[in-house]
Order: structure tokens, then sequence, then C-alpha cells
């Protein structure tokens, strides 16, 4: 078994070009819903699945710090408009292969949008790293 | 105190016993954990004189009880108690068709490896939550679905030992820092399948486990640091585990029919009988790694051996027998890198080491990486 981080980005630099659409907002409320409701069951069926670890979704008023030297209060900077590079949210998975982690991170990229249609979204999946097996020789 | 180790050495037993009075596997399985919860709870002040007497009987009315609100298995009702218990013998091809059932090939990996901590181990599915890092409600999940899994499968059924052995070998390997010590676990379940069958890989499994083990002191330095063979404190060792795993492994060596794991087992056997890492026998170790490259074929297994032709024949041969392992390898270029500095070629190894640590599977290993390539970088900086 191997843990996986599957990041859900608002818009990340390193990202593919995303499938565009409308903003959440600009949804009607059902389609708001459906995308809500989407997230809830896959979550669900993966912890009937016993693959499911954890999830949880992020502000975007994200900040940025950093020690300034001794006795003075570390910098800070942002929030930042959506379009920067920032984290929405993620789920942690706990699966037998790569490739499950793939497959899942697809399903939950086919999320409905508008129209009830997929919004075809980039997720990123990262393994975690372990602990060290016993036998290595 | 409720001995918790009887407990858990009990439970094969006892499941065994309420599946020959007629109970399917998944419900006595469920009735034997709610017994071992009300003996952790009443034990303490009301201690059973006969201890397997008193699981039997309180999971056996703990599966008539289930049996019962369950009216699509009202049938069970009619089942009788008091059968004659099982011999000794009878007992043993129990625990040994429940090690079968919990690693079914049915089962993906990680289900066969929670349903054998649970059914076989006794271990609860919290504590094996715990262990591999996962909610409790997943690793129910993950339970009931194996045991839905294997519903069908007659409990008498003949199984494979080398299924069996896969799932230990992952309980071992994998042993996480829970609460749990996942690798004494292994080596308790696989003891215990020893004694149920003379299997010779079994013994072979069983002694390639007391051979790591023993090192696991020396393993780890200060903050979880990896410390890599070559380093590792040597009397720190458990000699003890070391010349059991060595006993049981020559006893099984000396039947004569060779397997991937006496093979493994007999590499670790010449690793714990050096003193010092020069006074190895590389030889012999690039022996036993031509017999696990002809058993299994394993990349791994290749790889290895290349590391271990570099000690025995020096470094220019292990470069070679490396030319002939896939580059896309884990831990390739780890091997590459050890192989390349020990020729010499410090910048080449630096790099290899950079690449090894990027591409590494666990922290404790892209840190020792990290360390390699940073050694190697100052010293080229003179």
């Amino acid at each position: 078994m191997a843990k996986y981080l599957l990041l859900k980005h608002y818009r990340s630099a390193s990202q593919p070009a995303p499938i565009t659409c409308e903003p959440m907002d600009q949804w009607t409320p059902e389609e708001v819903s459906a995308h809500i409701q989407y997230m809830v069951d896959f979550a669900k069926r993966l912890e009937g699945t016993g693959e499911f670890v954890d999830e949880n979704a992020l502000s975007p008023d994200g900040t940025w710090v950093r020690y300034d030297g001794d006795g003075r209060p570390p910098v800070t900077d942002g929030p930042f408009a959506e379009t920067k590079d920032l984290i929405a949210g993620w789920m942690i998975i706990d699966v037998d292969s790569y490739e499950r982690a793939v497959e899942l991170a697809g399903e939950l990229s086919a999320a409905p949008g508008q129209g009830g249609k997929p919004v075809y979204e980039w997720l990123e999946v990262r393994p975690f790293l372990s602990a060290p097996p016993t036998i290595t020789e | 105190m409720v001995d918790e180790a009887l407990l858990r050495t009990l439970t094969p037993t006892v499941i065994g016993i309420l599946v020959r009075r007629g109970a399917d596997f998944a419900a006595a399985e469920d009735a034997v954990q709610d017994a071992l919860v009300e003996a952790v709870r009443v034990w303490p002040d009301d201690p059973p004189k006969d201890a397997k007497g008193w699981l039997v009987t309180v999971a056996w009315r703990k599966f008539l009880d289930g049996a019962r609100a369950d009216t699509s298995r009202r049938h069970r009702e009619a089942l009788v108690e008091g059968e004659p218990e099982p011999g000794p013998g009878e007992v043993a091809d129990d625990t040994l068709q429940l090690y079968f059932l919990c690693a079914h090939p049915s089962l993906t990996p990680a289900s066969a490896v929670a349903l054998t901590l649970r059914a076989v181990g006794g271990l609860t599915t919290r504590q094996i939550a715990q262990a591999y890092l996962v909610p409790e409600a997943t690793m129910a999940q993950r339970i009931s679905r194996a045991k839905r899994t294997v519903s069908g499968v007659r409990f008498d059924q003949p199984g494979d030992v080398a299924t069996v052995l896969r799932v230990l070998y992952l309980v071992f390997n994998e042993g996480y820092s829970g609460d749990v010590d996942l690798a004494a676990e292994a080596i308790r379940l696989t003891r215990q399948l020893a004694i149920t069958t003379s299997h010779e890989e079994v013994a072979g499994l069983l002694a390639l486990m007391l051979l790591h083990h023993a090192r696991r002191p020396s393993r780890t330095g200060p903050g979880g640091r990896l410390v890599p063979l070559a380093e590792q404190d040597r009397g720190r060792w458990d000699a003890g585990l070391i010349a059991e795993g060595v006993d049981v492994l020559q006893a099984a060596l000396a039947r004569d029919r060779l397997g991937e794991f006496q093979a493994q087992a007999a590499i670790a056997a010449l690793h714990a009988d050096a003193a010092t890492v020069e006074e190895t026998d590389w030889v012999q170790i690039v022996e036993w790694y031509d017999e696990l490259v002809r058993l299994t074929g394993s990349p791994v297994a290749r790889l290895n051996r290349a590391v271990a032709v570099g000690q025995a024949d020096g470094p220019p041969a292990g470069l070679a027998a490396l030319a002939d392992v896939d580059p896309a390898l884990p831990r390739y270029a780890a091997a590459a890198a050890y192989l390349r500095e020990r020729n010499g070629e410090h910048r080449a190894a630096a790099r290899l080491y950079a690449e090894a640590a990027r591409s590494a599977p666990n922290l404790p290993e892209r840190d020792h990486l990290t360390r390699q390539a940073a050694r190697l970088n100052a010293q080229l900086r003179g």
C-alpha cells in the first residue's frame, strides 16, 4: 500500500493549460450543490473501499511568511488574488498501486460543473515518502 | 492485567472452533473479536480458569446472538453447542486454514494484510489502522470488504503457502513505527505458521525475519537517521536472534529444497556472520544472489547482486554487472553512485547520489543519499 496526496490547485504555475470554465459563483446553485455532493460521495465511496485517509479544503486567503532575523517579526506577503499558485484542498488516499491513484484522481477530476458536464480539473498526484523497508539487501 | 499475548495466540484457534461448529468465517471472526473485547473488560476482576474455554463459550454466545439478530440466518439457531473439542492436530490444521483464507489470492495485498492481522493476529481494527496510519473507519471497511471477498471460499479448501508468505513478508517489511510493532508481529505469526506446517520456505522466511530483526537496533541513528550496513555498530546486533535465525535456516537448507526466502536469509546470515564489512564473505553472497536471480528473475536481486559483485571482485566488475540492470529500477542510481565512488569517480558519484536522493521512496533514504552527495561535493570543492 502506498499513500498519495491528491492536490487540487486553484491555479498552479506548473499546471498544464486548464480547460477554462466559469468560476463557481457563476454556476447555478444546483450545479454548485451537485459538484460538492460529488466530492462528498467520492470520499464516502473511498472510505467504503478502504482507501480513504484524509481530506480538507483550504481557504484561498494564503499568506507567505518568512523569518526576518532575530527579534524581528516575520515578514508576510499576501493574500494574493486567485490566479496565483494556490492550493484549494487535498485528499490523501492509501491505495495498492500508482495506477489506482491515477485512476481515482481521474474520477475526482470528473466532478460535474456547469450543465452537469465534468470540470476536467487538473489534479496533482504526489506519492508520500514512506517509512524505509526493513529488508534492503 | 489481561494477558494480551495469550488472547492473541488463542484468536485463530477459537475462530477455527467456531467454524467447525458451523459458523461461517466472517461471523465467527466478528464473534471472536467481540469476545476479546469482553475478555479485556471482564478478566481483570474475574480471571477465568480456562482462558480458551471461556473465549469459546463467550464467542459462541456472541455468534448465536448475532445469528438471532439476523432473521435471514435464523437456521443457525438450530446449531447445537457442545460438539467435541478438536484435538491438537485439528487445531493446527484450522490455524493453517485461517492463514490460507486470510491470504486468499482473490484479496489485494493490503486487504490480505489487514485480514491476517485481525483474524490470525488478533489485533483490533483500531490497532491495525494506527499501524498503517489510516482512519479506523477506512480500516474497518477494508477488513469487512476482505471478509465479503472470501465469503464464498470453503474453509477447508487447500491453500498455497507462498501466498501466505508474501503477506507475512509485507507485514514485516513495511513495519511502520506505530503502537504495534508490526515486525515483531510478523515474526510471531511466522513462528506460529512454522508450527503448523514444515514447509522449507516458511522456515526460510522466519530465518530471514530473525536475521534482519537482529540488526534493527543498529539500523537507525539519532533522529531516525538511516545507518547503512557498513557503518552499523555490529556489537548491537542481537546475537540470540542471529543464532536462532541461522539454526532455522540451516535446518531448512538441509532439506535441499531451495526457495527465494531461504536464499535471502542465507545472504542475511553471511552479513550477520561478519565482524566487519571487510570480513564479509562477498564471494558467497554473490553466489546466493546468483541463486536468487535464478529462482526469481527479480530485477531487484540483479541490482543487489551488482553491488555484491563490486565488493567481491572490485568496482569495475560491479559496474559491468550493473550494465545488465534496468536503469529505471528504484535505487538504481543509489547503487550506481556507490559503485562509482568506490571506483574513484567522485564527480559522477556525487551527481548520481543527488539523482538517487530525488527519486528516493522514503525520507530516511533521501536524507542519507543527500548527505552522501553533499559529502562528495564538499570533498570535490577541496
